[in-house]
């Protein structure tokens, strides 16, 4: 080893030679373990798939067909006009109109619908008169998120009618509206209807949530199952007593760990090229950039979700243990991940911590590649984050490692 | 028998909290020498053999394995040695073949060296017909036999072997032994467990271990002629009884000594 010149280039190489011979045999070995056992294999490829297939349609934030209860006091053409708008957006389904307020609260109470539309007794006849009228909304704010997209699409609506209106109407009336939320809301401003805010939706032009959601839970899937799989790894060899076996054979802590490693992170790849497959066929996402440099950057990702997986294996006894500490990293990894909730809104220093998450930067690498085509120049940064994580969670789990107890 | 020393121990202790597994044992294997270590089941015999091995880290004391010392080179000692523990750990559901060639592979054979080595071990052990067997499926004897035979793939300078005739048939027993001394012929240095005190007759050494200490040692005919008894069984009974602190074996406790 410490010979000069030659002598250790040569030592080099042979340990190279050594290192990626042993390495392979018990990769070779971990595949026949795997393969063997036909139930976890088919949990590893047909699991995810199915659950893919399923939670695309459970993840998304848009609306569809809302049920919403009109209390209609005035009964005019105009009025009927604002609440056929509403039924033929397809965003909000009338499921009960009547004239009193209080079976509306019912139908809110019992949860029955998301929005409550006020049309007061003089509303149409105001509307010609001044110029503006009010109507009031009042919704479920039970699911906070859900509410805002209701209240907002609903405003878009009836800011729609409104300016339907005014086109045939002079002076320029405003159909003020008296949200019910926040109480206090300052006086109806005149003129709404005026200045006309228009939306490009960029990247996204139909606002599929599915092109947005899909690879998202790709990502979390192949992490849940790559993570589990390493984890319980080295425990259940802890459990079966092999790992004494290879404690006492000259292998080195890395050609362990690697070896671990290896089949995993190609088994989960098979994993993240069929889901994009199923995402591509069945969902239609957008692939706007290179699928090359997608495999690239999971590469990188899956060393550091494994490598993880690994840790927690050398640092726990059971497979009970590592189950317990893998859910646990699973939830703050999801939930910090941008992939239910924007870490825009999170407050600054959870974001900051969210930067620890491996998943929050493949998510915004794999989004950003799918859905806006982004290239590496764009994807850089989270690259190299996920880079140095990978060789350091690595380092981590081979020095974790202990051949033998202390 | 040479002059040369396989395994030195100088006051090898082992503690776990307030407990002590191993108590100051001090004793030398010589090269080439089949070694019994006997004992009841609990009287630190594993626990010595894991820190033979580099498994565990001794609490104090010195020991040296091959000439590598238990506490800095335990890598080195890895090199050197096999080892056969007490609970299977083979892998179930890798066939036969594929079991010796992990383990071909992990101390660095060569294939063809490991083709070789294969085939001579399936037709000693007579298991060509389950080479391609899971491991599982065959019977423990034949189990451990292969256990054996792989510790001793590398052709390691010493082989530490912890109660491997444990649980098998008296026939097995038997086999066990000859592929023991067939390695020893070799010139392979053993250093055997058992809780059977008639194999004590096949070591060429041995030491009776009670609760963590070595209170006998020698050559089984030196042991029974110096506490004149009949077999080391009678020994074992006799020494077990004797200690104040064994645990369990005397039943009752006694006189203080």
């Amino acid at each position: 080893m410490s010979a000069p010149g030659s002598g250790s280039g040569a030592a080099r190489r042979g340990g190279i030679r050594r290192f990626i011979r042993r390495t392979l045999v018990l990769a070779h070995a971990e595949v026949l373990h795997v393969t063997r056992d036909r139930a976890t294999l088919l949990q590893i490829i047909v699991m995810p798939l199915v659950q893919l297939l399923i939670l695309s349609n459970v993840a998304t934030f848009a609306i569809q067909r809302s049920p919403v209860y009109v209390v209609d006091d005035d009964r005019t053409s105009t009025s009927r006009g604002l609440v056929s708008r509403l039924g033929a957006s397809g965003l909000f389904d009338v499921v009960g109109r009547s004239s009193s307020p209080d079976s509306a609260n019912e139908a809110m109470l019992r949860g029955r619908i998301t929005l409550a539309l006020t049309i007061s007794h003089d509303f149409e006849a105001d509307l010609v008169r001044t110029g503006q009228a009010p109507v009031a909304l009042d919704v479920n704010t039970e699911k906070g998120a859900a509410a805002g997209v209701v209240q907002s699409y609903a405003t878009q609506i009836i800011g729609a009618y409104a300016r339907e209106i005014a086109a045939g109407m002079h002076p320029v009336p405003a159909l003020a509206l008296r949200d019910a939320l926040p109480a206090d809301e300052p006086p109806p401003i005149r003129g709404f209807g005026r200045v006309d805010v228009r939306f490009q939706d960029w990247y996204n032009p139909t606002l599929n949530y599915k092109h947005f959601m899909v690879p998202g839970i790709l990502v979390a899937l192949v992490t849940m199952i790559g993570t589990l799989l390493t984890a319980q790894n080295i425990a259940r060899e802890k459990e079966m007593g092999t790992l004494e076996q290879l404690n006492v054979t000259p292998i080195t802590k890395a050609e362990f760990i690697t070896a671990k490693l290896l089949p995993f992170w190609v088994l989960a790849l098979i994993d993240l090229v069929l889901g994009l497959i199923v995402g591509r066929l069945v969902f239609g996402i957008p692939m706007r950039g290179s699928v090359v440099l997608l495999l690239a950057a999971a590469a990188i990702y899956l060393v550091v979700a494994l490598a993880i997986g690994l840790w927690i294996s050398t640092t726990v006894d059971t497979q009970q243990q590592a189950m317990f500490v893998t859910f646990f990293v699973m939830m703050v990894y999801l939930l910090m991940s941008g992939l239910f909730t924007p870490i825009a809104s999170m407050p600054h220093w959870v974001q900051l911590l969210s930067e620890l998450n491996p998943v929050r930067h493949f998510v915004t690498i794999a989004r950003a590649i799918l859905v806006k085509g982004a290239g590496l120049r764009e994807i850089a940064a989270p690259m190299l984050i996920l880079t140095v994580y990978g060789i350091v969670v690595l380092l981590l789990a081979i020095r974790q490692y202990r051949k033998r107890t202390a | 028998m040479s002059d040369e020393v396989a395994i030195h121990a100088s006051g090898l202790t082992r503690t776990f909290g307030a407990f002590t597994a191993v108590d100051h044992i001090s004793f030398d294997v010589g090269a080439g020498e089949v070694f019994g270590f006997l004992g009841a089941n609990g009287a630190g015999k594993t626990t010595a053999i894991r820190m033979l091995t580099g498994l565990l880290a001794p609490s104090a004391g010195e020991a040296t394995v091959a000439g590598h010392d238990v506490y800095r080179e335990t890598e080195a000692i890895k090199r050197d040695i096999g080892y056969m523990s007490q609970r299977f750990s083979l892998y179930d559901d890798l066939t036969v073949r594929e079991n010796i060639r992990l383990y071909g592979g992990i101390y660095d054979l060569t294939d063809a060296t490991i083709r070789e080595r294969t085939q001579r071990i399936l037709s000693r052990l007579g298991l060509q017909h389950v080479e391609n067997t899971l491991v599982h499926a065959i019977p423990l004897g034949w189990k451990q036999k292969l256990a054996l035979s792989v510790a001793l793939l590398h052709e390691p300078r010493i082989v530490f072997l912890d109660e491997p005739t444990s649980g098998v048939d008296p026939i097995t027993r038997r086999q066990f032994w000859e592929l023991i001394y067939e390695a020893s012929h070799g010139g392979t240095t053993v250093l055997v467990t058992t809780h059977y005190m008639d194999e004590a007759e096949y070591c060429d050494r041995v030491s009776i271990m009670v609760a963590g200490r070595i209170a006998a040692i020698g050559t089984p005919a030196e042991l029974e002629r110096t506490h004149g008894v009949e077999s080391i069984d009678e020994l074992f009974v006799q020494l077990a009884r004797n200690d104040p602190n064994a645990r369990g074996a005397a039943g009752g406790g006694g006189a203080a000594a």
